[in-house]
């Protein structure tokens, strides 16, 4: 169990049997008054959020979360396919659920879900992953003010900005927390 | 690697720091107050249910020096203050640290009335010190200094602010709440106000109004939203003062919190005093006003995060 004190940011608690994370945190207390912990969840099912405040009297259950690690394998008709690596089992995540990591899938890769009582939530992926630039206009030469960018697309149909210089076919090293360009990679 | 940018970026701030420090002396060195020093560790706090204090080893580290402070104004030192380190336990926020500094003042023959104009003085020396004569700019919001500063009762307060009166709102309690939800961020918005005469029962150290016996001298000072301090008209009657610590004390205990100890030195000492009044202010607090920083962690060298 929680004390009201232990409520922070990204911490995830269970109420009436749904998982919630608080996705911001305030404590207040006028100097002779009681703790108060105002609080903003989302409902980890629904994505649905709300402001609450909490006293030092409440307690709270921890959401019973579990990671399992799983392998991307493909998307159809807006459903991403995912197979957990001990059973073998296959389950289908939304797009909601999948979020940014989206951008960055690509068969085969190795990924984290995140269940509550084996519903799937979301999914968390590796910090950086290399991808194929599929589409990018030539580099023209000269043009080489430094913090110029122009945007490329990668094998995921992800665009972003990168340098200049970086040209079709090449492959390139994306933050999948940022989404941003980090650096160009030889095989 | 180590990190040198977080605390060196702060160098403007702990230089303006240490000159409001410098300007507190001496406005109260120049109206006649002696600077004293009392224990951080304490053997019986004031009981109060909703601070909580640090234990170390049998004893507490003091939530606030008032009750040795008040002892050596009994004892006929009638100007006194001190800048000394608090404890809280629990308390941390963007507006609260476990171990913050806390300015408090102490006058005999005074009233709460009487620190009002004082805090309004004391201010306007910062400010002219600082050179932010007349206003200070916090957030983007500009607080007039002029006196007399906005007066306004926490009875008067909740009529305007709040959709419920004072006496729904403890009877629900729900009094911190509405106040820090809806009445908080409406004073000391265009000039510091003073929010004044607290329910009987917030005030366990307050004297009681003698033209309205529902309601204790004491007010707090607020500006851009945020509770600099806290005063009293000092209640002096000891065995009042005895069943009122008894009543805070219950309230502990039925809550499951430690029980302290009965000050008996201070409640013996109150016989030596008749009028005084005494105040507590934040001082991180008000140096973030005068820093302008949202954070109280921006004006402290080391939160305790950092250690």
């Amino acid at each position: 169990m929680y004390a009201a004190s232990d409520l922070r940011k990204n911490l995830r608690i269970k109420m009436d049997n749904e998982p919630y994370i608080i996705t911001e945190f305030n404590f207040v207390k006028p100097g002779k008054g009681q703790a108060l912990y105002r609080c903003k969840l989302k409902n980890m099912i629904s994505g649905a959020q709300f402001e609450r405040t909490f006293r030092s009297v409440d307690v709270f259950e921890p959401a019973d979360l579990q990671e399992k690690k799983m392998q991307y394998l493909y998307e159809q008709d807006d459903k991403y396919c995912f197979m957990d690596n001990e059973s073998y089992e296959q389950i289908l995540l939304t797009a909601d659920q999948v979020g940014d990591v989206r951008n960055y899938l690509i068969e085969n890769i190795e990924a984290e879900v995140l269940l509550f009582e084996d519903r799937p939530l979301g999914v968390t992926i590796a910090n950086f992953m290399d991808l194929v630039v599929t589409k990018a206009d030539p580099w023209a030469r000269g043009d080489s003010v430094s913090g110029n960018t122009k945007p490329v697309t990668v094998e995921t149909g992800y665009v972003l900005q990168v340098p200049p210089f970086i040209e079709e076919g090449e492959k390139i090293r994306v933050d999948t927390r940022t989404g941003e360009y980090l650096t160009r990679v030889k095989d | 690697m180590y990190e040198q940018w977080p605390l060196a970026k702060k160098q403007s701030t702990l230089r303006l720091r240490a000159r409001i420090l410098q300007e507190l002396r001496n406005f109260f060195i120049a109206r006649g107050y002696l600077e004293i020093e009392t224990p951080c560790l304490i053997p019986a706090p004031a009981p109060e249910f909703h601070i909580d204090t640090m234990i170390c080893h049998d004893w507490f580290l003091h939530p606030s020096p008032e009750l040795c402070m008040k002892r050596l104004l009994a004892a006929g030192y009638d100007k006194i203050f001190q800048i000394c380190r608090c404890f809280r336990q629990h308390e941390r926020g963007v507006r609260h640290l476990p171990e913050f500094t806390m300015l408090e003042w102490y006058r005999r023959d005074a009233d709460y009335r009487d620190l009002m104009e004082e805090c309004e003085d004391l201010i306007l020396h910062l400010a002219a010190a600082l050179d932010q004569d007349g206003a200070i700019c916090y957030q983007g919001q500009v607080i007039h200094l002029q006196k007399p500063w906005e007066r306004i009762t926490v009875h008067a307060a909740f009529e305007k602010y709040a959709s419920l009166s004072v006496e729904e709102a403890l009877a629900g309690d729900r009094f911190d709440e509405v106040l820090t939800a809806r009445i908080e961020p409406n004073l000391g918005k265009e000039a510091p106000t003073f929010l004044y005469d607290y329910p009987l029962d917030l005030g366990s150290l307050a004297r009681v109004k003698k033209e309205d016996a529902s309601v204790v001298e004491r007010f707090e000072l607020y500006m851009a939203g945020m509770e600099l301090a806290n005063a009293f008209t000092e209640l002096t009657d000891g065995e009042e003062q005895r069943r009122r610590f008894v009543k805070e004390e219950d309230k502990r205990r039925w809550a499951g919190k430690p029980s302290y100890p009965v000050p008996e030195p201070f409640l013996e000492s109150l016989q030596g005093l008749e009028g005084a009044a005494g105040i507590a202010l934040g001082l991180d607090r008000l140096i973030m006003i005068f820093a302008d920083a949202l954070h109280i962690d921006d004006v402290v060298a080391f939160p305790p995060e950092t250690l």
